[in-house]
């Protein structure tokens, strides 16, 4: 790294013993970044800019909140009606969290599609698997806070997933709370646990970028780099890039705060927590609505009984994420060379967004076709569910085997074959036979 | 070329205003509400402020009796074009306890207009005492804490009709068009002429309650003028933002590809 020549002598002083201005040079300003990445790559960016947004805001918002049963939801009605531009703080902060998904569901999608996750890149995405969990977790305790009544039921919702653990369920559970119900021992270590979680999730963010920094990004073709004329000096290319990207972003993430602060809420919020009137159904987030159909699609299996074995089915469909690299045996990345994968990764978006879908709607609807047939949504949701844990354990082991990625381009300068294409090491992707 | 460039800008401005559109869409499920036009709905959305003031009127002289409005102050009616000695003389008009004085005694004083709004019931099992059982919810919130938001309070409110041939409505309760199970026990709080308004407006059902859920939208979010005014300055500056963002993207990006 040939450290750069800084012009101001302060700079220059500092950097000799500390060189910061040296890193931060050669990691955000020459850093090589490949030529051809397209718009799916302004995601990761954009999820660490909502993720200050959300520190920001959640320090300011903290400043006026008070955890404490009887008065959190007063204090956060408070802070919308008599904190100067406390409406504002709230509403960024609220829908900052349903932004902070989509940017990273779509984040995820992309490295699903482009195989961003395999070698060298693993470590990498099992980090943001990392980041995701702790993102949930995050977003769920957030939730509980303002002690609405959807807030207070989906607590004890997701909490009693603790009740199904065999044996020492019940104790663990009644740790968590701090008592024998959610109550306001629960909602005060749910705000620590809130204010502390966010830079847990920055250090993991900084190693998810040191990781990144170590072979680069990944590109829509899935091949590495082969020298200086396959890539581009991150500054100004991509910085302006992910400006132009941040703007639109900013559009829409404006467009929610200052016209539809609510839409991604439940209206049952508004109603302070009241542990004994119980909403007539009980939805969580938006964003934890395809797991939520996944929890309740499991019947009972064998000797396991359905609250277990949805859990287990729950939190088994992230951490089989962790195991992604090594279940995907293709070596092709992207799904651009790989004809029968790019099918089937659209057959998982579709299957999230049914089970988003179904997660919904109430345990017991039926979709009438009809005058006397019926569908039940419950097993919409089985059907999803099968699929999304079919499409990790089978699907992609197999595709492994049995597709014929298409040939491979030589290099990102080169996306045009001349000839038969190069192969990645060991690949099964054969050069196109006469063409 | 940069006319083609030009229209998926405006593409996305226009799936910017579907998003928008989006927010209301999410009212209409369960019962079928009857679809008012809300003046503060729109873009540029404002509440009616003589609506908002009549409102209030019925508010103080109908369904104070029973509802609460905890969390607004007597002052926040200066923001719906009260005076100030309006204001005064509406909070004179309740008792709030205070205290201990001197010599250690809760006393009764007259609201100020510092006071939050006074319920009509010091504890809802009070207030469940003299209404059969059934609590009456506070008002503050209300028309952000049901699905259909505004449409829903004017719905309930203008809800009160004949039950279909068969209904069942127990003694004590009331037949309602827009109320889950139809079954609601506060009786029709609306009468032509419940309230006398100044502004010489019919005291219609329909505008009483029309103008009621005004006042109430408002308690339920009483930022929402600046809200939507800073909104349209903050979406046309991050118009021009990424306009150039996107230029200056153009012009980086012009010897590459």
């Amino acid at each position: 790294m040939a450290a750069p020549r800084f012009k101001s002598r302060i700079v220059r002083w500092i950097d000799y013993r500390l060189p910061v201005f040296s890193y931060l040079h050669h990691e955000l300003h020459e850093y090589p970044t490949p030529k051809n990445l397209n718009y799916w790559w302004n995601f990761g960016s954009l999820a660490g800019i909502v993720l200050v947004v959300m520190i920001v805001t959640g320090i300011v918002l903290a400043m006026h909140y008070t955890p404490q049963a009887s008065l959190a939801f007063d204090s956060v009605e408070r802070i919308m009606r008599d904190v100067n531009y406390g409406w504002l703080l709230r509403y960024i902060h609220m829908n900052g969290a349903s932004m902070f998904f989509i940017v990273v569901y779509i984040h995820i999608f992309r490295g699903l599609y482009y195989g961003s996750y395999k070698a060298p890149r693993e470590l990498l995405w099992m980090l943001g698997v990392v980041i995701l969990l702790l993102m949930m977790a995050t977003a769920f305790m957030g939730y509980v806070l303002p002690w609405g009544q959807m807030s207070f039921w989906g607590a004890t919702v997701i909490t009693n997933f603790f009740t199904a653990i065999p044996w020492i369920g019940e104790s663990i559970t009644t740790w968590l709370w701090g008592g024998y119900t959610v109550d306001n021992p629960t909602l005060n270590r749910f705000f620590s646990l809130h204010y502390l979680l966010p830079f847990v999730i920055v250090g993991v963010v900084i190693v998810h970028i040191l990781a990144l920094h170590r072979f680069g990004s990944n590109n829509p073709l899935g091949i590495d780099t082969k020298g200086p004329q396959d890539s581009l000096p991150f500054h100004p290319y991509y910085t302006a890039k992910d400006y132009f990207g941040l703007g639109i972003f900013l559009l829409i993430f404006a467009g929610f705060v200052f016209f539809g602060p609510n839409f991604f809420g439940e209206p049952d919020n508004y109603i302070p927590a009241n542990p004994l009137a119980t909403p007539p159904h009980i939805v969580p987030e938006w964003y934890f609505l395809p797991f939520y159909a996944i929890l309740r699609a499991v019947p009972d299996i064998w000797f396991i009984d359905a609250k277990l074995a949805g859990v287990i089915a729950m939190f088994g469909s992230i951490v089989l994420l962790f195991f992604l690299p090594w279940l995907d045996r293709s070596p092709v990345r992207s799904a651009r060379f790989r004809p029968l994968y790019k099918q089937f990764f659209w057959i998982l978006v579709l299957a999230c967004l049914v089970l988003g879908w179904v997660g919904a709607q109430s345990p017991d609807a039926v979709i009438r076709v009809g005058e006397d047939w019926g569908l039940p949504v419950l097993w919409i949701g089985r059907l999803a569910t099968v699929y999304y844990f079919a499409h990790f354990l089978v699907v992609m082991p197999l595709l492994g085997i049995f597709e014929r990625p298409k040939p491979l381009p030589m290099s990102i300068s080169e996306p045009v074959l001349k000839g038969g294409g190069a192969l990645a090491t060991g690949a099964h992707a054969k050069p196109m036979e006469k063409a | 070329m940069m006319r083609a460039r030009w229209t998926k800008s405006l593409g996305v401005a226009g799936f910017v205003a579907t998003l928008l559109a989006g927010s209301a869409a999410y009212a209409a499920e369960h019962v079928a509400l009857p679809e008012q036009e809300w003046s503060f709905n729109s873009l540029f959305g404002t509440y009616e402020r003589d609506a908002q003031q009549r409102g209030f009127l019925v508010y103080k002289d109908v369904c104070a009796s029973c509802h609460g409005l905890r969390l607004v102050a007597y002052r926040n009616l200066m923001d719906i074009g009260f005076t100030e000695d309006e204001v005064k003389a509406i909070a004179a008009g309740y008792l709030v306890q205070d205290g201990p004085d001197d010599n250690g005694d809760m006393y009764e004083r007259p609201a100020t207009t510092a006071d939050r709004f006074v319920s009509p019931f010091p504890n809802d099992a009070a207030a469940r005492a003299s209404n059969g059982g059934a609590l009456p919810p506070d008002l503050s919130l209300m028309v952000k804490a049901r699905a259909g938001g505004p449409d829903y309070v004017y719905g309930i409110l203008t809800g009160y009709v004949d039950p279909p041939a068969g209904f069942e409505v127990p003694d004590g309760l009331y037949y309602n068009a827009v109320f889950p199970a139809h079954r609601i026990a506060m009786p029709p709080p609306l009468f032509d002429d419940a309230v006398a308004y100044p502004d010489g407006t019919p005291a219609t059902v329909g505008q009483m309650a029309h103008d009621v859920t005004q006042f109430l939208a408002w308690t339920a979010e009483p930022h929402l003028e600046a809200r939507h005014r800073m909104g349209v300055k903050v979406l046309l500056f991050l118009l021009v933002l990424t306009a150039l963002a996107y230029a200056v993207k153009r012009k980086v990006w012009a010897g590459v590809h």
